[in-house]
């Protein structure tokens, strides 16, 4: 069995995002990365699925991007992932996911893999689309958003979360693809000795240019910080007077103390 | 300007998305079909073309058998734009089908401006103007960005929808409904929820003392559930429970969208965030900057003092 995982770098949502100078993107400069989220559970759903099948398949870590986008390859790595694919692109941040998908079906067509996992979206551009596209252009069966994953017999039985915490449960024959949702399992944390053997296993870099590259459909023309509409109260200083100005308002404010 | 609208049905039963998309329709200035599977029984309001799948025959999630059924009505509207709501129904589908029409596809749209689809990104801190270089596009809505109070009456003209029924991929076996609720946080007056600000699952006693000082119910975003820290029934958001209480104070929440559309209903909200930028600084009356874990001890001392 050959498994393929595509994961996405990603800046901590705890930044202050500045737009960069073509006003396009943010500035990338000053901002700490780290492997998607939703992209740990596509790399833990994929490590199990080898752990279930004693060891035998072999899992591909492929992401897109810059220099950087190695480290997040080496922690799937260090997770249990066996080889790294590095398709480099300084300016994949201006592709939209048409064209990162088309850049990973033009990968993935080579490999004949028999299950995908991708995150549901990522946590900047947010799409829910290059997982999708990915398996509409290798024309796989797909399904969106897994919370359960069990795989018997060449056959899977997916959770598929709805609305309101409600699940359909879904079987697909494989070869197939599935976009991985935040609570599907427990990504595990790499282990020293996991890091230590991480760091022999091969990351082929490739270049986004040995593919045939495709024109974007849906182009960001600009990036903006939304007009802050909140017109609520800030409170700044120490705890102490913060939380007694916060006791008076809601005095104030609601009935919490009558 | 012409749209597909694509509405949802689920058990049978039509989801109460209708009206956003009629919004949106309203707002682009665009005449309007409609497609649903379902049946007879739930129908959109409406007075619209809609093209109508038999549920017995097509499932509700038969999403390869959706997308031919999409496309036959495509050939027969010709729209410019075929408009999901970004649901688990439509961003499962949306992608299948601009695949099929070789459209741009602009996810989650909160907004339109001179031919351009506003997105949010960053998990709220920024927005995006995308502008699609195909003829036609497809569209997800972000649910509660359109919306419109007074729902249009009418019946819609059913053109029933058939396709050579070939065999889907993916075989649909069933619902499971949520767990039953332990903690019922629809009802309560006060409920204050933890976030992953609180930092580890031995944070979270402190939090549940906030929320007894209250005299409250604790409630919990999604990662502080999907690590085990809460069980599920305290999930507030899209994906858990709806809440609509008199004060809601999110202690270590970032305020992303489908947490904020599960208390957005909330009479008085207070946000403890170190990040002054968080998102929910916007739907909050009061953002405290602080720690939450020197804040919140802070503030139950004081509670105490009231009494
Ligand atoms: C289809 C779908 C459905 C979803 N359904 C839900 C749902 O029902 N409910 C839900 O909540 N989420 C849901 N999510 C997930 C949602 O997108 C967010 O990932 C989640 O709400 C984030 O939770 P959080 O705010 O606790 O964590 P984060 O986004 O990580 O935010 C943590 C916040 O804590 C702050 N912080 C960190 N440390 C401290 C500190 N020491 N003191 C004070 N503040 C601190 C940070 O500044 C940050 O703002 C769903 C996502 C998808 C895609």
């Amino acid at each position: 069995m050959k498994i393929l995982v595509c994961i996405k770098q990603v800046p901590d949502m705890e930044s202050r995002f500045k737009v960069n100078a073509a006003g396009d993107w943010y500035d990338q400069s000053d901002l700490a990365f780290r492997m998607n989220e939703y992209d740990e559970y596509a790399v833990e759903q994929a490590v199990q699925l080898k752990e279930q099948l004693g060891g035998e398949p072999e899992i591909t870590v492929v992401s897109i991007g810059p220099e950087r986008v190695g480290e997040p390859l080496r922690k799937a790595l260090a997770m249990g992932c066996d080889r790294g694919v590095h398709i480099h692109d300084a300016d994949s941040s201006r592709k939209d996911p048409w064209q990162i998908a088309s850049l990973l079906a033009a990968f993935a067509r080579e490999g004949s893999y028999d299950v995908i996992f991708t995150g549901m979206q990522s946590q900047d551009r947010g799409s829910a689309q290059v997982g999708m596209i990915l398996a509409e252009l290798l024309g796989l069966p797909s399904v969106t958003t897994i919370v359960g994953f069990s795989y018997e017999d060449g056959q899977v039985t997916v959770r598929r979360e709805l609305e309101g915490g409600a699940r359909s449960v879904v079987r697909v024959p494989l070869p197939a693809l599935f976009t991985c949702q935040l609570g599907l399992n427990q990504p595990r944390y790499p282990t020293l000795p996991n890091i230590m053997k991480a760091k022999k296993k091969e990351i082929l870099l490739v270049k986004e240019g040995d593919f045939a590259l495709t024109e974007g459909r849906a182009l960001t023309s600009r990036l903006f910080r939304p007009e802050k509409k909140g017109r609520g109260l800030v409170l700044e200083g120490d705890v102490a007077e913060q939380s007694q100005r916060l006791v008076e308002i809601l005095k104030i404010k609601t009935a919490v103390f009558r | 300007m012409k749209f597909l609208l694509v509405a949802e049905s689920r058990d049978g039963k039509l989801c109460d998305v209708s009206h956003e998309l009629l919004a949106f329709a309203a707002e682009a200035g665009a005449e309007y079909a409609y497609f649903q599977v379902g049946s007879e029984e739930s129908l959109p309001c409406c007075d619209a073309t809609l093209y109508l799948a038999d549920r017995e025959r097509y499932g509700e999630y038969s999403p390869d058998l959706h997308k031919e059924l999409i496309l036959a009505a495509v050939e027969w509207e010709q729209p410019d734009a075929v408009v999901f709501m970004h649901s688990s129904y439509g961003w499962d589908l949306a992608p299948r089908v601009a695949v099929a029409l070789q459209a741009a596809q602009v996810s989650e749209v909160v907004a339109i401006n001179d031919g351009e689809y506003e997105v949010g990104c960053c998990n709220g801190k920024m927005r995006r103007s995308v502008k699609p270089t195909t003829p036609r596009v497809v569209l997800t809505l972000q649910s509660g960005a359109f919306n419109q109070k007074e729902v249009s009456g009418g019946t819609p003209q059913i053109v029933p929808l058939e396709i050579e029924k070939a065999g889907g991929q993916i075989d649909f076996i069933g619902y499971e409904e949520a767990e039953k609720k332990s903690v019922d946080l629809t009802r309560a007056d006060i409920v204050v929820s933890a976030g992953r600000g609180v930092g580890k699952k031995e944070n979270v006693p402190l939090i549940a003392d906030l929320a007894r000082a209250l005299g409250g119910e604790l409630g919990g975003s999604r990662p502080v559930v999907d690590a085990g820290w809460l069980d599920h029934s305290h999930q507030v958001g899209t994906t858990g429970q709806v809440v609509s209480p008199k004060l809601y104070m999110a202690c270590g929440i970032s305020g992303a969208i489908q947490h904020v559309a599960g208390m957005k209903r909330s009479e008085f909200v207070v946000a403890i965030n170190k990040d002054r930028d968080a998102p929910i600084g916007e739907i909050a009356d009061v953002l405290v900057v602080a720690d939450v874990m020197q804040f919140v001890p802070a503030l139950i001392a004081r509670i105490g003092q009231q009494a």
